[in-house]
């Protein structure tokens, strides 16, 4: 590990570049590289996190709540403007998060990720209950307009397409800045001696609380981009099982760039597509084994290969 | 020398539970002295450390430095007054290299900000970071990852985090446990002058009395948890009940 993210603009950079390239791909494997991304957003939520030692089991709290905030403004309060419901699904998580933060923060390992999950869940049975959000089946959400602009239907991918690109782009790009920042070297230093930390006058709750808000923020931005993507949102999204694929894409793609979360999720979903391409009825094992394979030959992650690459 | 001491503890007490580990600890130190603290195993020395830097919370007395009471007060809101210390195990950040470990010092010392603006690695500190190693002559070490360096060198790290941004005031446990004998002094040379040179005030726990005859301008001996005597080391070091319950016959 390093505390060295200096550098690591280019890769957001280079990102940027593939991004913009992707913009002519075929248009199914444009969205599901769309989709990824948002969901690539949450899996960084979770990867800033596991660079102080935690993880977070219930990170799909704020996929939910980013979901939701597009979602009820857009469908329920006719509110469809792109740049104000992203604002506030950014908004809602963040306030969530620093309520929620003070308590979490006293938290480490196992106890930090059930109490996580136990948040998350909450949220979930609250909204599997709720009959006029649709319960279990949520609900769909209108398009959204572009400073009034409403695309017409069949351009409607490629506008979302290019927000979601802008946005994702700009989220990795503050998060290497963060990474790259004296409160993102902390985290290292919280994962590998907390008490010497205090020692040097510094407070590991005060870092805690600072990486649980910025992973606030940017997994809700993920939600929200992901109930733009689709159109629909629905409880599972805060479902303890949704948060566990995002822990399990942060462990895979690794900890060394902002990128590696994003890119990570794009890769597990490819390999999820073939899959079940090639094998309906056993794409999970698949899955499974390029998981093991992942975690028993790069400890460190995909990103290890990068590092490792010669210079 | 001052006439206002800048280390006073009055009454210090530790019970837990039943079990008195230190009772009625009253020391005052100046500035720029070197005091060492020896004892047998048990007789209260870390816990008098571990008193003075906010990991125990006394049981009864008080604790002053520099005219301000810091009883109570957390490691990082000691450490912030400016008492630091270093630890018989060392700890450091082991996957990190000797640079970074000092510059998460230079980061946790500096003024209570969020740092989310300012690089980790900013020139300053960098530049800072490795005039610090120069100093406790660990520049070769820079960019080694510290988990894998010997014993010793861990150790002298420890010290330098510990004096990153020249705290007044440094308490060492026992910064030669574990270095072999041989090196014993040319380990604690590495730490003491560096120190000093920045007008450290440096109390120390040691068991060796070469190194307390060599490097203290006093010691206090601790016995069962109380302090049995506090003076020059020439006299403690020859006092009838130091050389009998402290010394213990080993020292010659």
């Amino acid at each position: 590990m390093t505390i060295d993210f200096t550098k690591d603009w280019r890769n957001v950079a280079l990102l940027a570049v593939l991004l913009a390239a992707a913009f002519f791909l075929p248009s199914w494997l444009r969205f599901l590289l769309q989709t990824a991304l948002a969901g690539g957003l949450v899996a960084l939520g979770v990867m800033i996190q596991m660079r102080a030692g935690l993880v977070s089991f219930g990170q799909g709290l704020y996929y939910c709540i980013g979901g939701y905030a597009v979602g009820l403004l857009a469908a329920k309060a006719g509110v469809a403007e792109a740049t104000l419901v992203i604002a506030a699904a950014v908004i809602s998580s963040v306030v969530i998060a620093l309520i929620l933060g003070p308590l979490l923060s006293r938290y480490r390992e196992i106890f930090f990720a059930m109490l996580t999950l136990a948040v998350s869940m909450i949220l979930y049975g609250l909204l599997v209950k709720a009959a006029t959000l649709g319960s279990t089946d949520g609900f769909n959400v209108p398009p959204v307009t572009f400073f009034g602009f409403l695309p017409a239907q069949e351009a409607r991918g490629d506008w979302t397409y290019v927000l979601t690109a802008l946005l994702v782009v700009v989220a990795c790009f503050l998060i290497a800045r963060y990474l790259a920042s004296g409160a993102g070297a902390l985290l290292e230093a919280v994962a590998e001696n907390e008490l010497r930390l205090e020692y040097l006058g510094s407070s590991a709750r005060q870092a805690v609380y600072i990486v649980y808000v910025i992973a606030a923020a940017v997994s809700g931005l993920g939600g929200a981009l992901a109930a733009i993507a689709t159109g629909h949102v629905d409880p599972e999204m805060a479902n303890w099982t949704t948060s566990g694929g995002f822990v399990f894409v942060a462990l895979l793609a690794g900890r060394g760039s902002a990128i590696a979360p994003v890119l990570g999720f794009f890769l597990l979903e490819l390999v999820r597509t073939y899959a079940l391409d090639i094998a309906p009825n056993a794409w999970q094992l698949i899955l499974g084994a390029v998981m093991l394979a992942v975690i028993l030959l790069l400890p460190d992650g995909l990103w290890s290969l990068v590092r490792r690459a010669p210079k | 020398m001052t006439n206002q001491p800048l280390l006073v503890t009055d009454g210090l007490e530790k019970s837990f539970g039943g079990v008195v580990a230190a009772r009625d600890i009253s020391i005052s130190v100046h500035a720029g002295e070197t005091v060492a603290i020896i004892g047998a195993n048990g007789a209260g020395k870390t816990t008098f450390v571990n008193m003075v830097t906010g990991y125990l919370t006394p049981s009864a007395g008080s604790i002053s430095f520099r005219g301000r009471d810091i009883t109570g007060l957390s490691p990082r809101q000691t450490a912030r007054a400016g008492v630091r210390r270093s630890f018989q195990i060392a700890q450091i950040f082991p996957k990190l290299t000797a640079l970074e470990n000092i510059i998460i010092a230079e980061i946790a010392a500096e003024k209570e900000s969020v740092g989310l603006t300012t690089p980790s690695l900013v020139r300053s500190r960098v530049e800072a970071g490795m005039a610090l190693l120069a100093r406790f002559g660990l520049e070769s070490m820079a960019q080694r990852r510290t988990g894998t360096l010997p014993q010793g060198v861990r150790k002298q790290l420890d010290i330098a985090m510990a004096a990153v941004s020249n705290p007044e005031m440094i308490l060492l446990d026992e910064p030669t446990s574990g270095v072999s004998a041989d090196e014993k002094i040319s380990m604690m040379d590495s730490v003491i002058a560096p120190l000093k040179s920045e007008k450290a005030t440096v109390l120390f726990i040691e068991h060796d009395m070469d190194i307390v005859r060599r490097f203290a301008d006093r010691v206090i001996a601790f016995y069962e948890g109380t302090i049995l005597i506090d003076d020059g080391v020439d006299v403690v070091l020859n006092d009838a009940k130091v050389r009998e319950f402290v010394i213990g016959g080993v020292y010659a």
